[in-house]
């Protein structure tokens, strides 16, 4: 891995130059009290001043709602027109993401590559490059030191930038694609001091629990009073699993046009909707809210290690932040660790 | 608020409740607790930072189906048990009502729906300045920008439905935006959709809407969706009243209606 410094003043103006190439930059901006990923169209309306934004990245590589393919209805027959890949930008630079958002793009790929791929997916993730920072302050809800992360973990990132002080930053340039970005405008760089030491500048996030003793605890409690009792004021609605980095459920819609033909849709779902799992018999096998919490928490701690050997949760405390009544998930996750 | 633990662990003791809805501290602020025991009791705080409307939990059925219940009930609760109370949601005498009167008298019980309505006749609303100065300023605006204002935030709606899930006359056990034959509402989220979707949200509360802000409260993102509310309330009264007992403006009509469309 290499390592390089860029002053704080040239970072702007490298980021101007990467949108001058042609490429679409998303980044942090504030907006009414909260900050979101936004494509910006100049870097002057990026804001850095949150510890998280309100969503994740993962709508760079997994829309809110996407057109999987077209059909047309002609003289008895049906015509299929799959996706089109010129509708996805050629290249996006996401810039300004935490390591916790960057290192989900690892549960996300597992799932939708798993045993075949999935080809819109894939085209976006090939598209997107991401341009991490350090966390240098975090809140009562991070927890990715519980969950193997750290706040300056270059998991997932094409280049980390870690803030020295506040003059520049540290800029590790971890893949392929990293290096291209970098390379291409090396008249912004500088080399590192060697004597940087990365650690000093990072968020104190302390841990909260152990992840292999919660998951060995879960995995023998599927019957346990414990899912019952956590979820009562839980109100069923999807904020936790919309603002979670790494949570991959999608519906399939129809968008008809008429009865000749349409779109085939894929929009955000939630296993935590009683929908998600209702029959069209009417049996629903999750009908209860205890149900659906122990589905999404087996599902993120105990089956996604044991079958794609990655965890569906990076420890950045969206969830938390984001529910109207505060099911603070490492505050839960802990009671596991007791039980 | 040690007084709330005792008379709660004493409901919940003598069996006159099987469950109490109040508030707990959460990790910033009061959040819910549904307390069966004693020891749960024990966690219990009431206070003037709980405002979070808990009458939504009422209408669970799996949550309170079959049980005695006992409510802390915030001056916006008090509104949205009123109403659940006129809509046949709630049966008098089946909730044990516990309210913090603004005169400083401290806990009381409310046993009737005279109480209730009674109570909310008398205390003063809390204020709604920070909606009204949002209703003002969007009022102010240009039709052009006002639309341009409510396109930018609704664009960013994912349609998690915390706002539906939130509110307690939100009660539906089967949403008009999960009617899919046929589908009224584009279930996916587009700005278009997402404005149809909360425009429906809104009309539907049209003369039942307790102003409680759970709603705006709720949205992971932020939107000001409870500002439409908030402004529904203002027409529906300035129109047709304060709502009065059975019956609202989206549930019925008069014969004498002035418009001739409705005949």
């Amino acid at each position: 891995m290499e390592q390089k410094y860029i002053p704080k003043s040239s970072i702007k103006a490298w980021l101007t130059s990467i949108k001058d190439d042609g490429k679409h930059i998303y980044a942090p901006v504030a907006e009414n009290g909260k900050t979101h990923f936004k494509r910006v169209k100049s870097v002057d309306e990026i804001s850095m001043g949150h510890v998280q934004t309100a969503q994740s990245a993962k709508g760079m590589v997994f829309p809110r709602t996407e057109k999987l393919f077209s059909y047309v209805r002609q003289q008895g027959d049906v015509a299929l027109q799959d996706y089109d890949p010129n509708d996805i930008p050629c290249s996006t630079v996401v810039f300004g993401l935490h390591p916790c958002d960057a290192a989900a793009f690892k549960p996300m790929t597992s799932v939708f590559n798993w045993g075949s791929e999935d080809k819109p997916f894939s085209e976006r993730m090939q598209r997107v490059a991401l341009v991490s920072i350090s966390c240098s302050k975090c809140d009562v809800f991070c927890f990715c030191t519980s969950v193997n992360g750290h706040p300056g973990s270059t998991e997932g990132s094409d280049i980390l930038l870690t803030a020295i002080g506040d003059d520049g930053y540290l800029v590790e340039i971890i893949t392929e694609k990293g290096k291209a970005l970098a390379d291409k405008h090396a008249e912004f760089f500088e080399a590192a001091a060697t004597c940087i030491s990365k650690e000093e500048h990072l968020a104190p996030v302390p841990v909260k629990f152990s992840a292999g003793e919660v998951q060995r605890k879960m995995a023998g409690a599927f019957e346990g009073e414990i899912w019952k009792k956590q979820p009562l004021r839980c109100l069923g609605c999807g904020a936790c699993a919309f603002v979670c980095p790494a949570c991959t459920c999608f519906d399939i819609q129809e968008n008809a046009k008429g009865s000749n033909g349409g779109d085939r849709m894929r929009c955000w779902d939630s296993c935590g909707f009683s929908l998600f799992t209702l029959h069209t018999s009417g049996h629903n096998p999750r009908g209860a809210q205890s149900q659906r919490w122990r589905q999404r928490l087996l599902h993120k701690f105990c089956y996604m290690p044991e079958r794609l050997s990655v965890r569906g949760c990076t420890g950045c405390g969206r969830c938390s932040r984001a529910c109207p009544v505060d099911m603070n998930l490492s505050e839960l996750l802990n009671e596991f660790e007791l039980i | 608020m040690n007084e709330l633990k005792s008379k709660v662990k004493e409901l919940l003791g003598s069996k006159e409740i099987d469950l109490f809805i109040g508030y707990e501290q959460g990790t910033r602020l009061p959040r819910p607790l549904l307390a069966a025991s004693c020891e749960e009791a024990d966690r219990l705080i009431f206070d003037e930072y709980c405002t979070g409307n808990l009458a939504v939990y009422l209408t669970r059925k799996d949550l309170v189906g079959g049980k005695k219940v006992g409510i802390a009930a915030s001056y916006y609760a008090m509104r949205s048990i009123s109403r659940l109370l006129d809509e046949n949601q709630l049966q008098e005498g089946a909730v044990k009502i516990f309210g913090l009167p603004p005169d400083g008298a401290g806990l009381k019980v409310f046993e009737t729906v005279a109480e209730v309505k009674q109570h909310l006749q008398e205390a003063p609303a809390p204020p709604k300045q920070v909606e009204d100065g949002w209703v003002k300023e969007i009022e102010e605006m240009p039709a052009a920008e006002r639309w341009r204002f409510w396109a930018s935030e609704l664009s960013k709606c994912f349609r998690c439905y915390a706002c539906r899930a939130a509110c307690p006359m939100c009660y539906c056990t089967k949403c008009i935006v999960e009617v899919n034959r046929p589908q009224w509402v584009q279930p996916w989220a587009a700005t278009a959709s997402n404005m149809e979707w909360q425009i429906n949200r809104v009309m539907h509360m049209a003369g039942r809407c307790a102003d409680c802000g759970a709603c705006g409260a709720a949205c992971p993102l932020g939107l000001p969706v409870h500002i439409i509310a908030h402004k529904m309330v203002e027409m529906v009264t300035q129109n047709f009243g304060e709502p009065a007992g059975k019956g609202n403006v989206l549930s019925t009509f008069s014969p004498n209606d002035k418009e001739n469309f409705i005949r």
